[in-house]
C-alpha cells in the first residue's frame, strides 16, 4: 500500500530543545486521522513539520512517496482560526479566493474562474449569504468555515487541518464533520488535530497519539484505548500529583 | 513668504511636490506595515539611519545626498537584520529587540554627528538637520529620484499584490501556497527601509516613522478593502506634505518636516474619531443603541422568565419586576418607561396596573436568545 503521508525520523527542536523525537508516521490514502495529544504534546509543530513550513532538524516527510515541493498543489491546509487578525480589510469571498492562489503561481491575478471556485466552495459550507461580509463581522463558527471553505477551494487530495473545531459552535460542528465525512466519500485524506476526546472515535477512523513522540498510530478502535491514552497524557498527570 | 507666492515659486513648488511623493510613498508602504502589526519597525529604521548617515559622511567626506542616503539605507537595513538575529537567537520579544536597536543605534547616530560637528573645517553643517528634517534643501533632483523610487515601489506592489496581501493577512497560508514567507517578507521590508530613507531629509529620523504609521491607520478608519486602504492612505499621505509644506511657507520660521507630521496626525485623529463604522463617536453611537434594546430585552426576559416558572401566561406588576431583576438595579420608573414602548411594539400589553407579555413578545425573545447561541 502507497502511504498518503510517511514521515521518517522527525525531529524537531526549538532553542535546541526537542519538541518532537523522532517521529516516524504512516497515514495511509482515505482515512479521516485525529492527532490527539496533551497541550505542547507538539500537534501543531507536527503538522507545520509535514508541510514545510518548520524545518525539522532531521528527517523527512514524503507525499505517494515524493517530496513536499512535487506534491504542493495536491495538499490542503486549515491554520488555526487564531492564527491571523480578522480585522484585516478583506471580505469573505476574498478570504476563500486566497486557497486558489497557489494553484494560479506568482504574479497571476484571481479572475472569474478562481471567484467561481470560491463561490462553491461557499456553498458547502452554508456562507454563500456572507459572501460579501467584512470578516471582522463574522462569528467563530463562521471564520471557521470560511478557512474550511479556503481549503476546499485548493482542491487538495489530502487535507490538514489544525484544531477546526476549537471554540465553534454546535452547528459549525456538524458542518465540518459533515464535510469531513464527504471528503473520505471523495477518497481524500484528512488529517485533523483535534482536542475532544469525547468525540475522537466517533469522527475519526484512525488515530495518532502524541506527545513529543508518538504513542500509538493506527485505526482507532485498535490505537485509542485507555493505556495508550494514559501513556499520552501520562507525564501531564505525573506533573499534577508531584 | 506671502501665501500668493506659493504655487509660483520654484523652489517652494519642488518642495511641495517632493513632499507630497514622500507622503504617499510612505502611505502606500505604511499600509502593509501597519496591517502586519510592524508599526514599531518604521521607528526603529528610521531612528537606525542615523548613524549611517553620518559614517557615510566621515568615508566620502561628502555631503552629496546620493551618498548620505545609501549610508542610511544600509544602516537602516542592518539594525532589522540585527533584530531578526536577536529573536532567532535569544528569548528577547521582538517589541523589545526593537527598542533596543533603535536607541542603539540613534545614541550611536548622535555620538557619530558631535563627533563630526567637532571635525575642524569639516563643513559639517546641515547633518543635524537629518534629526527633523530640512525641506528646504529639497532640490529637483531629489524630487525626481523620489518619483522613480515611488513609481518603482507602486510596479512592485502592483506585480506582487495578491502575494503581498496573502503575506500580510496570512502567512502561514502564503507560505503553503508555494510563496516563501522569507523571500517575500525581505522584499517588503526592503521597500519599508527604502521608504523611510526617502522621506529622511524632508521629514527627519526622528518622525519619520509618524509618516509610516499615520496615513495607514487613518485610511483603515475608512475602508474594509485593501485596495482603497492603499490608495487612500498614499492620499493622506501626499496630502499632508503639500499641506505641510504651504502653512510652514507661510509663516516665518516654521519647519516643514514636523509641520507636515501635525497635519497627518490631525488626519489620523479626526479619522479615528469621525469614520463612519469604526470611528468613537460611531461606536458610541451604536452602543448607546445597543444598550437601549438591551435594556428592552432584559425587561422582556424577565416576564418571560417569571411565565416559565409560573408555568403560564400571567400579569406582573412593576414591584414584581423589580424584584425578580433586583439584581440589575432598574429604577422603577425606567422599568414602566420600557414597558410602555415595549407595549408599542406589541411585545408585552398592560393591564389593570399588570404586565403580560404577548405572543409576539414571546417570540422575540425566543428569537435573541436563538440567535446568541449561534
Amino acid at each position: 500500500m502507497k502511504y498518503a503521508v510517511e514521515a521518517n525520523d522527525l525531529t524537531v527542536a526549538y532553542h535546541k530543545k526537542p519538541v518532537l523525537w523522532d517521529i516516524d508516521l504512516e497515514i495511509p490514502s482515505g482515512v479521516l486521522m485525529a492527532i490527539v495529544g496533551p497541550n505542547g504534546a507538539g500537534k501543531s509543530t507536527l503538522i507545520k513539520t509535514m508541510l514545510n513550513m518548520i524545518k525539522p532538524v532531521t528527517g523527512e516527510t514524503r507525499f505517494w512517496g515524493e517530496a513536499y515541493e512535487k506534491q504542493r498543489k495536491n495538499i490542503g491546509y486549515v491554520p488555526q482560526r487564531g492564527s491571523v487578525d480578522w480585522d484585516f480589510p478583506t471580505n469573505v469571498l476574498d478570504v476563500v479566493t486566497m486557497g486558489t492562489y497557489g494553484e494560479l503561481g506568482w504574479f497571476k491575478r484571481a479572475g472569474k474562474k478562481e471567484k467561481e471556485k470560491a463561490i462553491k466552495a461557499l456553498e458547502k459550507v452554508d456562507m454563500l449569504p456572507f459572501a460579501d461580509r467584512q470578516i471582522s463581522q463574522l462569528s467563530g463558527g463562521q471564520q471557521q468555515r470560511v478557512f474550511l471553505a479556503r481549503a476546499l477551494v485548493q482542491n487538495a487530495d489530502i487535507y490538514f487541518m489544525d484544531e477546526p473545531f476549537q471554540g465553534v459552535d454546535a452547528k459549525t460542528e456538524k458542518a465540518i464533520i459533515n464535510l469531513l465525512r464527504e471528503l473520505r466519500s471523495m477518497r481524500k485524506t484528512v488529517v485533523v488535530v483535534h482536542h475532544d476526546l469525547q468525540t475522537v472515535e466517533e469522527y475519526f477512523d484512525w488515530v495518532t497519539l502524541l506527545n513529543k513522540v508518538i504513542i500509538a498510530s493506527g485505526p482507532a478502535e485498535k490505537v485509542f484505548n485507555e493505556e495508550n491514552l494514559m501513556k499520552a497524557y501520562k507525564s501531564k498527570v505525573d506533573k499534577l500529583f508531584s | 513668504m506671502s501665501l500668493i507666492n506659493i504655487f509660483s515659486d520654484y523652489t517652494l513648488r519642488t518642495v511641495a511636490l517632493g513632499s507630497a511623493l514622500l507622503g504617499a510613498i510612505s502611505g502606500v508602504i505604511g499600509t502593509y506595515t501597519v496591517l502586519r502589526k510592524q508599526s514599531l519597525v518604521g521607528d526603529a529604521v528610521s531612528h537606525a539611519a542615523l548613524p549611517g548617515i553620518g559614517i557615510a559622511f566621515l568615508l566620502t567626506g561628502s555631503k552629496n545626498i546620493e551618498w548620505l542616503l545609501l549610508g542610511a539605507f544600509i544602516s537602516g537595513w542592518l539594525s532589522l537584520y540585527i533584530v531578526n538575529s536577536i529573536i532567532k537567537n535569544s528569548k528577547v520579544k521582538y517589541d523589545s529587540a526593537l527598542g533596543m536597536i533603535l536607541s542603539v543605534f540613534f545614541g550611536l547616530g548622535l555620538v557619530i554627528l558631535t563627533y563630526i560637528q567637532k571635525i575642524p573645517d569639516s563643513n559639517q553643517a546641515g547633518l543635524e538637520g537629518f534629526l527633523f528634517g530640512q525641506a528646504s534643501t529639497l532640490l529637483k533632483r531629489d524630487v525626481i529620484v523620489m518619483s522613480i523610487v515611488g513609481g518603482a515601489i507602486i510596479i512592485i506592489i502592483a506585480l506582487l499584490w495578491k502575494e503581498f496581501k496573502l503575506l500580510s493577512f496570512d502567512p502561514e497560508f502564503c507560505q503553503v501556497s508555494g510563496f516563501p514567507k522569507e523571500k517575500l517578507d525581505l522584499i517588503l521590508t526592503t521597500l519599508i527601509v527604502i521608504a523611510i530613507v526617502t522621506g529622511l531629509q524632508t521629514v527627519g529620523v526622528v518622525l519619520m516613522s509618524d509618516m509610516i504609521i499615520a496615513p495607514a491607520v487613518s485610511a483603515r478608519q475608512w475602508t474594509d478593502k485593501l485596495s482603497v486602504m492603499v490608495i487612500l492612505s498614499s492620499i493622506f499621505g501626499g496630502l499632508s506634505g503639500v499641506i505641510g509644506t504651504i502653512i510652514s511657507s507661510s509663516t516665518r520660521n516654521l519647519p516643514t518636516g514636523p509641520v507636515i507630521v501635525v497635519i497627518i496626525s490631525a488626519i489620523s485623529i479626526i479619522s479615528l474619531f469621525i469614520a463612519p463604522g469604526r470611528g468613537i463617536i460611531w461606536r458610541r453611537m451604536r452602543d448607546k443603541k445597543n444598550k437601549k434594546r438591551l435594556n428592552r430585552n432584559i425587561i422582556l426576559n424577565s416576564i418571560y422568565n417569571l411565565n416559565i416558572e409560573g408555568n403560564r401566561i400571567q400579569g406582573y406588576s412593576l414591584e414584581d419586576l423589580s424584584i425578580s431583576k433586583g439584581d440589575f438595579n432598574f429604577p422603577i420608573n425606567t422599568i414602566e418607561k420600557e414597558l410602555e414602548k415595549l407595549e408599542t411594539l406589541d411585545l408585552v400589553k398592560g393591564k389593570d396596573e399588570k404586565w403580560y407579555i404577548t405572543e409576539k413578545g414571546i417570540n422575540e425573545i425566543e428569537d435573541f436568545r436563538g440567535r446568541l447561541e449561534e
